[in-house]
């Protein structure tokens, strides 16, 4: 009985007595099936055929020569079915959940997008499946959680807390307490006790994993820097794992910013956080001298977290990856400028990693390669980004 | 000899069993917490439980979610909850415990918090979120400053019960069943299969929480056990009472201390 699952001094697995061995379990069954070829090969058959992987990787001809630095590539996973990555993690944990004989399937969602994809999973496998989601959450992306009650999941909304995310985690969590014997917990990010950090990022790993093979098909070398937003970082880390031993690609998280970091309205945990334990995992979290959990805002939903992956807090301290705060503003602009440059509307959340990358690729050099996530779908955001510049649609 | 340590031997002299209350600690106010915390001494409770209110209580319940944001609107944070256990601690030489998420201890700063335990005079802590495989994160201090961490299990905990109940010092929280705190109607757990276990291994005293409502039950659940913990049954009290509490839960008190120690 010792410690297990952590990234220098993060990770762990700090949750109830209760669940201790349903965590074991789901520890030992991933063990088991991770490198089993039969799961392997039954994943790869679902990714192709049904996620629609591999996704594309997109030569971004105008941005790059309107920016007028590096080439820019972006990795296509709002093109993936149900229009984000996390339909990646989501056919990995349910397969697993499958043979592991679970029935019952609950998830928390922030934008909507991982509920969307948890949903569709488990309509497509015949599985019971219930959506935590804030009620904040629930309202501005009343889109998704219409797709997950015609998907046949139930949504509950839950309003305890600042009835985002983390009260989502919150509240599934406590589901998950009472009904452990029957039910198989499948978060979203690249959160919570072990093994789920490992387990999200090894399901997302196949974004880097494309990027570098698509890349030496195309350019015959690595991307020189790679750009994604991170929330609890699954998109990120599945887009960074593949690279983090090649010393000579830049790792650039985006995270989000609100109004200003020098505010109190912003989901800035690397830049505003300090070391704490929350949601099963010793990581960095905004909170106060009490170690309260700090209320955090984003105009994305998605990134409205007040923690980060485990892995995330590691590769920021030894300095391997690079984290930039982007403001709702300047996402808001990424947003356009992508849907206006490329005639491809983002993710609100994307849009982060969009910003982020206007903001370096001119100062990087034009034989230099440079690619960007583009972790999901913005017609979900459409509504919101509208409101934000005041123009008022029909619901 | 430690309090609590004290306590259990006083008690199983005398054939009796413990009653241990749990309140959240600034709810709705710090002086309505001594108060009570006193009146609840008088009335028989054995050890008091005070918990510090937490931004994001998952083990919890919905009643003693709701003490933890009545609590934290008011103010309350971890030096004024010493402050009045400085206070209860000059009127009273009973049990005093603090039950807590990791996060505050840790954010407070680990042997800041066990320092400040041992001046404030709290006996032990309990801490839902730190697992036995997890409890370096708190021994270390704990032990330096003399204050008693208390392990959990619970009716899923099956074999790892063997080597937490053997590692246990103070008393053994055995959680009832599945799920957060809060009061429940009846039990689906084995007992005697799960106390069987625990008695065959237990190092130490051990009582039973989570979903105790009232005397009878509590009287119930004693024939297991060396003591029973009542919570979430006493902060609906105070949530209905509020400042006014000391009596309606010295009643309820007095109304289990006259079940436990009926034949």
């Amino acid at each position: 009985m010792g410690k297990v699952g952590r990234y220098g001094e993060y990770g762990g697995q700090y949750i109830p007595e209760t669940v201790m061995n349903a965590v074991h379990e789901l520890e030992e069954a991933y063990d088991r099936y991770k490198n089993d070829p039969e799961f392997k090969a039954e994943l790869a058959e679902l990714y192709r055929t049904y996620a629609g992987r591999p996704s594309l990787l997109y030569y971004a001809d105008k941005m790059t020569k309107d920016l007028g630095g590096c080439k820019i590539y972006l990795k296509r996973e709002d093109l993936n079915h149900t229009g984000a990555h996390k339909i990646n993690n989501v056919l990995g944990q349910l397969l697993l959940a499958k043979k592991m004989g679970k029935k019952r399937i609950i998830a928390e969602t922030g934008a909507g997008q991982h509920g969307v994809a948890t949903a569709t999973v488990c309509a497509l496998m015949g599985l019971q499946c219930c959506v935590y989601m804030g009620s904040t959450d629930v309202e501005r992306q009343s889109l998704n959680v219409y797709r997950m009650k015609l998907l046949g999941s139930e949504v509950v909304s839950v309003d305890s807390g600042t009835a985002t995310l983390k009260d989502a985690i919150n509240e599934a969590f406590r589901d998950w307490t009472t009904n452990i014997e029957t039910t198989f917990y499948c978060i979203g990010s690249a959160v919570g006790p072990h093994p789920y950090p490992e387990m999200v990022r090894d399901f997302q790993k196949v974004i880097g994993e494309e990027i570098r093979a698509q890349l030496m098909e195309r350019e015959g070398k690595l991307p020189d820097c790679v750009v994604a937003c991170v929330g609890g970082g699954s998109n990120s880390i599945g887009t960074f794992y593949d690279f983090i031993n090649e010393s000579s690609v830049r790792l650039i998280g985006a995270e989000a910013a609100g109004l200003g970091i020098d505010t109190d309205k912003h989901a800035a945990t690397i830049s505003k956080g300090t070391t704490g334990i929350f949601h099963g995992m010793k990581s960095v979290f905004l909170q106060d001298e009490f170690g309260q959990i700090a209320p955090v805002y984003s105009i994305s939903a998605g990134l409205d977290y007040p923690g980060i992956g485990p892995e995330h807090a590691q590769l920021w301290k030894t300095g391997r990856a690079e984290y930039v705060a982007i403001t709702d503003e300047e996402a808001v602009q990424a947003f356009e400028y992508l849907s206006r440059t490329e005639g491809i509307i983002p993710a609100i959340e994307s849009s982060h990693a969009v910003a982020a990358a206007l903001k370096i690729a001119p100062t990087m050099g034009k034989d230099q390669i440079m690619v960007i996530n583009i972790s999901g779908r913005g017609d979900k955001d459409v509504y919101s980004v509208a409101r934000y510049r005041g123009v008022h649609l029909e619901n | 000899m430690n309090r609590i340590d004290n306590c259990f031997e006083q008690l199983k002299a005398q054939g009796r069993k413990a009653l241990i209350a749990f309140i959240t600690a600034g709810d709705p106010d710090l002086d309505t917490t001594e108060k009570t915390v006193l009146k609840m001494y008088d009335c028989g409770a054995d050890i008091i439980e005070l918990g510090v209110p937490f931004s994001d209580p998952v083990a919890e319940g919905v009643t003693i979610q709701k003490a933890s944001i009545r609590s934290l609107k008011g103010g309350t944070n971890l030096n004024k909850i010493f402050d009045t256990v400085v206070k209860i601690r000059e009127q009273t030489d009973k049990p005093l415990m603090l039950m807590m998420y990791i996060n505050t201890i840790f954010g407070y700063g680990t042997e800041r918090f066990f320092r400040n335990c041992q001046i404030a005079g709290i006996d032990g802590v309990i801490v839902p979120d730190v697992p036995y495989e997890e409890r370096d994160e708190t021994q270390e201090y704990a032990e330096k400053y003399g204050i008693i961490t208390v392990n959990l299990v619970a009716p899923t905990s099956h074999d790892r019960i063997k080597e937490i109940a053997s590692h246990s010092k103070g008393f053994l929280y055995c959680v009832s069943s599945t799920g957060v705190t809060g009061v429940r109607s009846d039990y689906s757990t084995d007992f005697d299969e799960f106390f069987g276990l625990i008695k065959e291994n237990a190092s130490c005293p051990y009582a039973v929480g989570f979903g105790i409502s009232g005397p009878e039950q509590a009287k119930k659940m004693s024939s297991y056990c060396d003591g029973v913990i009542i919570g979430s049954a006493i902060v609906g009290i105070m949530e209905e009472h509020g400042a006014n509490s000391e009596k309606p839960v010295g009643e309820f008190i007095t109304s289990v201390r006259t079940a436990l120690d009926s034949d």
